[in-house]
């Protein structure tokens, strides 16, 4: 369990208060500026607010109140930096065993173990410069869990690889959670990741916090999005892989019916969440048919909001999960949309992107 | 050939190195992470000895060591004997017009070393000696060995504040470059030459030993 507040003004102004317990994923999200790897850096003890208290495991790092503030090294975190940070002259071993606390018994195992555990099997003696993004990424997550840290912090941790290796590294991640015990906060713009990765979602903006709750909750609030820029609207609809068709498709069912997807890297049977972008959807009355779109499920309208501009979103419910759809207001008018109506959902296959499924924990 | 000055010379150089070794790193990673008033000035002052002629330095330097100045007081009260024209004042001499050869390169070495994998280090649990030897030395290790190859090889060779702080005892202040000119003045000019041959072998071994260890150290970083 980690509590955080912090209130200072100055260049990069901070006016927030969160905890995050054990297990838990928290996901700070804005755009780059708004602090949010300043608040990273004020857990970690790399930056000291004027006015801040940071409480981790029961022990307080910080509080300007009192005058306690504890060096980095005497903080028990674990940080996986943007770019890593590897330390460049030592093998992927030496660089976790480097993080282990002085004197811990059999370290070789240990960080043999730990490379393990991120896939990194084998590979314990090659230096930084001879392994891949990912795999450095790898090292570094290795090296921050090496610590047994009270709290794992990710700052943008997945953005210095390519869009493949992203995939596999957030479901890695995934699979990992259930052995984490401490809180894990992320920092990161990408709101695709947010939503695959995050219990709960804190929206910054300026250094305060414009929304914080569990993470479906967050992408549906209009004032949350607009901090992220509207066009992310989308909400994850979860299903289940039903097969892998000889096409290329993955068939999957949600609760209304099938959709197809470009091939997913998921076992048949596993339950997957879609995220489903808002501008993707389109809607229509009675079933359509002759269309090239592959996927219309049956919903119903549970509720229509007016945006600024010419644009309303429409919350559809499939079997009782929620998914937006925005389009015009006139288009809404001329289909004369109300809630409580039936209507179907027509999205493209090859609308929803690969990161666009995480599985489901 | 003087024999006895090459040695005075190399003992010089090598205690020259063993102060400034410490001092480098201390200094240097100093001046390398931290921002505090007056750094420009440190810097300023420290880079001195390149652009002042020997000759002024040396000037300003013996009178500092005199008797009559407060340093050169204190040490005769202390030691006994003055600090001018002893091989104590020559070391002392020597570790100053040397700094902005050892720190430079000291300095660069840890400015080398990103910020965010110190940090790290901090945050992997590294307190600032395990930093400093685990990650950082390692690090900032050609840098430092460059600082020490040009401390030893500009000591060999430094001549007008040597004469000027030292003069030209045998044994206790007679360095290799002031043998040579000496040899010449007395037109012994197949002596002057041996010495001088003598100090190019040497100079050019360091430099060749300081190659061969930085080309390891960048191996074992790639």
């Amino acid at each position: 369990m980690i509590r955080f507040s912090a209130k200072c003004a100055g260049l990069i102004p901070l006016d927030l208060a969160f905890e995050v317990g054990n297990g838990e994923v928290l996901a700070l999200v804005g755009h780059s500026g708004s602090g949010k790897t300043t608040i990273l850096r004020s857990i970690a003890g790399l930056w000291t607010p004027s006015q801040a208290r940071v409480e981790a495991g029961g022990q307080v790092w910080l509080d300007t109140n009192t005058g306690v503030n504890l060096p980095p090294h005497q903080r028990q975190v674990g940080v996986v930096f943007q770019n890593y940070a590897l330390f460049p002259h030592l093998s992927a071993a030496r660089n976790v065993m480097a993080a282990m606390p002085a004197g811990s018994p059999d370290k070789r195992t240990e960080a043999e173990r730990l490379l393990d555990m991120v896939n990194l099997h084998g590979l314990g003696s090659r230096k930084p410069a001879e392994l891949s993004g990912g795999q450095q990424q790898r090292v570094a997550l290795a090296r921050a869990l090496a610590r047994r840290p009270q709290v794992l912090l990710l700052d943008e941790p997945f953005s210095a690889v390519d869009r493949a290796t992203r995939d596999r590294l957030h479901s890695e991640l995934m699979a990992l959670r259930a052995d984490l015990r401490m809180p894990v906060i992320l920092v990161t713009h990408d709101m695709a990741e947010a939503q695959a990765l995050a219990d709960r979602l804190v929206v910054i903006e300026k250094g305060s916090v414009i929304r914080q709750g569990p993470t479906a909750e967050v992408m549906s609030d209009p004032a949350a999005l607009r901090a992220m820029g509207l066009r992310e609207l989308a909400a994850t609809l979860p299903a289940r892989v039903v097969a892998h068709d000889a096409d290329g498709l993955t068939h999957l069912e949600t609760a209304t019916g099938p959709i197809w997807l470009p091939r997913l890297n998921a076992e048949t049977g596993a339950v997957v969440r879609v995220r489903i972008m808002a501008h993707e959807v389109i809607l229509a009355r009675s079933r359509p048919e002759g269309l090239s779109a592959q996927n219309i499920l049956p919903a119903s309208i549970i509720r229509i909001v007016a945006g600024e501009g010419p644009g309303v979103i429409v919350h559809l419910s499939i079997g009782g999960d929620e998914v937006f759809a925005r389009i015009t207001r006139r288009a809404a008018a001329s289909l004369g949309l109300e809630v409580g109506q039936q209507a179907f959902m027509v999205l493209k296959s090859m609308s929803v992107a690969r990161d666009h499924i995480g599985a489901v924990r | 050939m003087d024999w006895q000055a090459l040695f005075l010379s190399l003992r010089l150089a090598a205690w020259t190195v063993v102060i400034l070794l410490p001092l480098s790193i201390v200094m240097g990673r100093v001046l390398a992470y931290r921002r505090f008033m007056g750094k420009g000035l440190v810097e300023a002052v420290v880079m001195l000895p390149l652009i002042l002629p020997p000759t002024v330095f040396g000037f300003y330097l013996l009178v500092l060591f005199g008797r009559g100045a407060p340093v050169g007081a204190l040490w005769q009260d202390f030691f006994g004997h003055p600090l001018v024209f002893s091989f104590e004042g020559l070391v002392v001499a020597s570790v100053i017009f040397n700094l902005p050869f050892a720190l430079q390169p000291a300095q660069r070495g840890f400015e080398a070393i990103a910020t965010d994998v110190r940090e790290a280090a901090a945050c992997c649990g590294l307190g600032p000696w395990r930093s400093l030897w685990q990650i950082e030395l390692p690090l900032a290790w050609p840098g430092v060995l460059t600082a020490m190859v040009l401390t030893f090889a500009h000591t060999l060779g430094e001549f007008g504040i040597v004469l000027m702080v030292g003069g030209s005892i045998p044994g206790e202040t007679r360095t290799i470059a002031i043998a040579i000119y000496d040899r010449v003045q007395a037109f012994d000019y197949a002596g002057a030459g041996a010495m001088s041959a003598v100090l190019v072998g040497i100079s050019l071994f360091t430099i060749a030993v300081t190659y061969a260890l930085s080309a390891r150290v960048g191996r074992r970083l790639s």
